[in-house]
């Protein structure tokens, strides 16, 4: 068996991990707009050839989206710096065939590198709706690379474009044809010429070394300097220099190599390209004429979100109290069924509650994964960036800040690396900081549940609503803070391609939503699970048998069934108050009391940095433990609204929506922002904050 | 004229661009260069932001930076 590793290259949002999803049934994530994909990812899978039926074993390399092989972006430096290496046998460049003339400018720099190329042309369904018709053979001709017509959305030309890339490969000599003016290629043919006469030793075929020279590239420079040869060759190239700076009254070497690239991806548009027709192509213009309006754009945004908010309280609330009540009613079971000793209450006060608490918000994480879904899958995030730069800009972010931020509503950890497609580090770093001020999926248990138990049905929706956007505009103030005491200095250009509105397939929608979902319930079933234990051994522990004893026998000697239930709850609030988590309780507690908090919601507060779903799960335990015994097999809702007063709610809201997002997240953000002190700088200003704005919401409510 | 000055509808070839080296070879890598044609399709609310059409892409662009490009309206 062969291996096989293929480099996947592109302009940005081209299609390249559809394509791959197309290929080997992986399921990359895609979405419509440009820098999707941040990181290089490898995909393998095994593949026979019809021809040979030899087996291969094939490695992709999904790249990130790159517009030329610059250092603009840093997941631009990581597409660069992969196809120099020699880590790969050939590059696939998907093009986008509705956009032939661009793209191409990109596949000339790739043919330049002198490896192995092969074209997908993908996107060909869309070309054929608007009347373009490319002539591949004519492509493939002057390109000298086999250009493949694909459609990773139809699922056509897959199989051409792995027999292609078999018989590319198998091919040992491989030289480009990307052709230059002229007065170059005679230049190129002098240096080649040479070599040739000298039999210069080298790997680099004669013509890429002498492109090389003739782009000064400094590498090869380097490597030819101390070569006998190069007495000979510096004066060759000099001459060829100046002829060529003769023909384009221009020193700027970089920019006469791209006219030539320019002018080869537009002659090569001309020859293979027709269009028929101009059918189909303006109801991306129709639809942008309202939603991208100067004036009715930004309302409909907010519109939207709105609209998403109520849907995720309102339809998710049905299946959410189903949940609820099917926990509690699993806890009391579990107790009937393992005792009320040890087993039993780990089962029914600790594990089930503790998941429970998790489990049953996942309708509303589901519903509001599918509004960012779409929003990332219909082209309509880019048209929002737009919308929002001039009014970001004044904030010290960038309109493309948008997209990590609204990553950032579903979570945190993407959201951080979604940040890479910025260029400015100052700018990048603002937005690193303020992403968690975009309330992730996992705080909306701890809202839903809150808003749920002291809000009316009505108003729920926008309430949650109004507690997104106020996170939201709380992160822009903070940014703003940022860029005048902190990341001073100057702005860095916007400029965004705007990508066509495309129809999400049923199918897209369904892998992005599952897949989250899956590991959200993942996350209950691993993470929270061992959390939840670890609450309940901390809450349960250590165990004071005489205290135990002393309130057996009251129980025993109780005149009444009231009198004796009493004691019981008496007992169960003390043995909890002595526990070790208790104890840690009342630790925390002066540091929370001017907030309103009591010791279990500082608790909640404190276990949160690890994971937003352990507050409610953590709320799930101690307050099923704490609760009074015969109203035990209510939910956690009617728990929360008996005993929290609605002050000290919202306050604990407040500080849920700013305080750090969780463990987790804070890695991935020391890794992108690239040090240890950012995250103290993080932790401080973000808890600093939340307290200070929980004090003063706490004190404006009790006022009221 | 500035790209910056066109008003929405209008088209110009583009004639010059004045930005610095690396900002240049993104527009270009973008298919803004000279002698292309570019469409003024939208302003922002606070007329801070453009969007232009070039060649088969939609861009989205500053006023600042659209300032840095020179054209000719048709
Ligand atoms: N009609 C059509 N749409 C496609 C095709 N291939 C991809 N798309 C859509 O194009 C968009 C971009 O797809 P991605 O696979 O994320 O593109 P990418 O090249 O990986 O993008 P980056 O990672 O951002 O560089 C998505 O909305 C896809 O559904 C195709 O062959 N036909
Ligand atoms: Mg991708």
């Amino acid at each position: 068996m062969q291996k096989l590793t293929i480099a996947l290259a592109g302009q940005p949002n081209v299609g390249k991990s559809s394509l791959i999803n197309a290929i080997s049934s992986s399921r990359l994530k895609v979405g419509n707009f440009s820098g999707v994909t941040v990181e290089k990812t490898e995909v393998t899978f095994k593949w026979c050839d019809d021809i040979s039926c030899s087996e291969y074993d094939m490695h992709i390399i999904d790249l990130p989206g790159a517009y030329s092989l610059s250092d603009y972006t840093i997941e631009e430096k990581v597409t660069k710096s992969f196809i120099q290496s020699e880590e790969y046998d050939l590059i696939v460049n998907v093009v986008d065939a509705t956009n032939l003339q661009r793209n191409l400018l990109f596949t000339a720099e790739l043919l330049e590198s002198g490896k192995k190329v092969v074209v997908a042309l993908n996107m060909i369904d869309e070309a054929q709706k608007e009347g373009i018709k490319i002539d591949e053979k004519i492509l493939s001709e002057i390109l000298g690379a086999p250009c493949i017509k694909t459609s990773a959305t139809d699922h056509t030309g897959i199989d051409a474009l792995k027999n292609a890339i078999v018989e590319v490969y198998k091919k040992d000599q491989y030289v480009s044809k990307l052709k230059y003016s002229d007065h170059i290629e005679e230049e190129i043919g002098k240096i080649v010429n040479f070599f040739e006469e000298k039999r210069y030793k080298n790997d680099i075929p004669y013509r890429i070394l002498a492109i090389r020279l003739l782009q000064e590239e400094s590498e090869t420079y380097k490597m030819m300097h101390d070569d006998p040869i190069w007495i000979e060759l510096l004066p060759l190239i000099r001459s060829s220099l100046e002829h060529i700076y003769i023909h384009s009254d221009s020193k700027d070497i970089e920019q006469i190599f791209k006219d030539e690239h320019f002018a080869f991806a537009k002659g090569a548009k001309m020859e293979a390209m027709e269009i028929s027709s101009m059918r189909a192509k303006n109801l991306t213009q129709k639809i942008d004429n309202i939603l991208i309006n100067k004036f009715l754009g930004i309302p409909i945004f907010l519109f939207f979100m709105w609209g998403l908010f109520q849907l995720t309280f309102t339809l998710g609330a049905i299946p959410v109290d189903i949940i609820d009540e099917f926990f509690a009613s699993i806890g009391e079971a579990a107790k009937g069924v393992f005792g009320e000793g040890t087993l039993g209450s780990l089962i029914g006060d600790g594990i089930v509650p503790g998941v429970g608490a998790v489990v049953m918000f996942l309708p509303n994480i589901i519903i509001l994964f599918i509004g960012i879904a779409l929003l990332e899958t219909t082209g309509y995030m880019s048209r929002v960036a737009f919308l929002l730069d001039g009014f970001f800009h004044r904030f010290g972010l960038h309109g493309k800040s948008f997209i990590p931020l609204v990553t950032g509503f579903g979570c945190s950890v993407p959201a951080y690396m979604a940040a890479r497609t910025l260029k400015n580090e100052r700018e990048r770093l603002i937005t690193l900081f303020i992403i968690g001020f975009m309330s992730c999926g996992a705080r909306l248990p701890v809202y839903v549940l809150f808003v749920g138990a002291f809000f009316s049905q009505e108003h729920a929706g926008s309430i949650l609503f109004f507690i997104y956007i106020s996170g939201a505009l709380f992160g822009l103030v903070a940014a703003k803070v940022l860029k005048t005491f902190v990341f001073r200095g100057e702005n860095e250009p916007f400029v965004m391609e705007m990508p066509k509105y495309r129809l999400p397939s049923l199918r897209l929608i369904w892998h992005t939503v599952y897949s989250q979902a899956k590991s959200y319930l993942k996350k209950a079933g691993t993470f929270i699970l061992a959390a939840s234990m670890l609450i309940w051994f901390a809450s349960n522990y250590p165990k004071n048998e005489t205290l135990a004893q002393e309130y057996q026998v009251k129980i025993e000697q109780a005149t009444s069934e009231q009198i004796a239930l009493e004691f019981e709850n008496e007992f169960n609030k003390i043995s909890l108050e002595n526990s070790y988590l208790g104890k840690t309780g009342y630790v925390l507690e002066p540091f929370f009391e001017p907030l309103g908090f009591d010791w279990r919601m500082s608790i909640a507060i404190a276990t949160g940095l690890a994971a937003k779903e352990v507050v409610v799960s953590t709320m799930g335990v101690l307050y099923s433990l704490g609760g009074d015994v015969t109203e035990n097999n209510q939910g956690l809702m009617q728990m929360i609204k008996k005993e929290i007063p609605f002050a000290s709610a919202i306050s604990f809201i407040v500080f849920v929506m700013i305080y750090l997002p969780c463990l987790a997240a804070s890695m991935v953000f020391v890794r992108e922002a690239g040090s240890w002190k950012y995250l103290v700088y993080l932790f401080l200003f973000t808890t600093v904050t939340a307290w200070i704005m929980s004090f003063i919401v706490y004190r404006v409510v009790l006022a009221l | 004229m500035l790209l910056s000055e066109l008003k929405k509808g209008e088209e110009g070839v583009i004639k010059k661009i004045n930005a610095s080296k690396s900002f240049k070879n993104r527009l270009s890598s973008m298919g803004i260069v000279v002698k292309e044609i570019v469409k003024l399709k939208e302003y922002s609310l606070a007329k801070s932001t453009i969007e232009v059409k070039v060649s088969e892409s939609y861009v989205a662009l500053r006023l600042k930076e659209a300032a840095l490009i020179e054209v000719e309206k048709l």
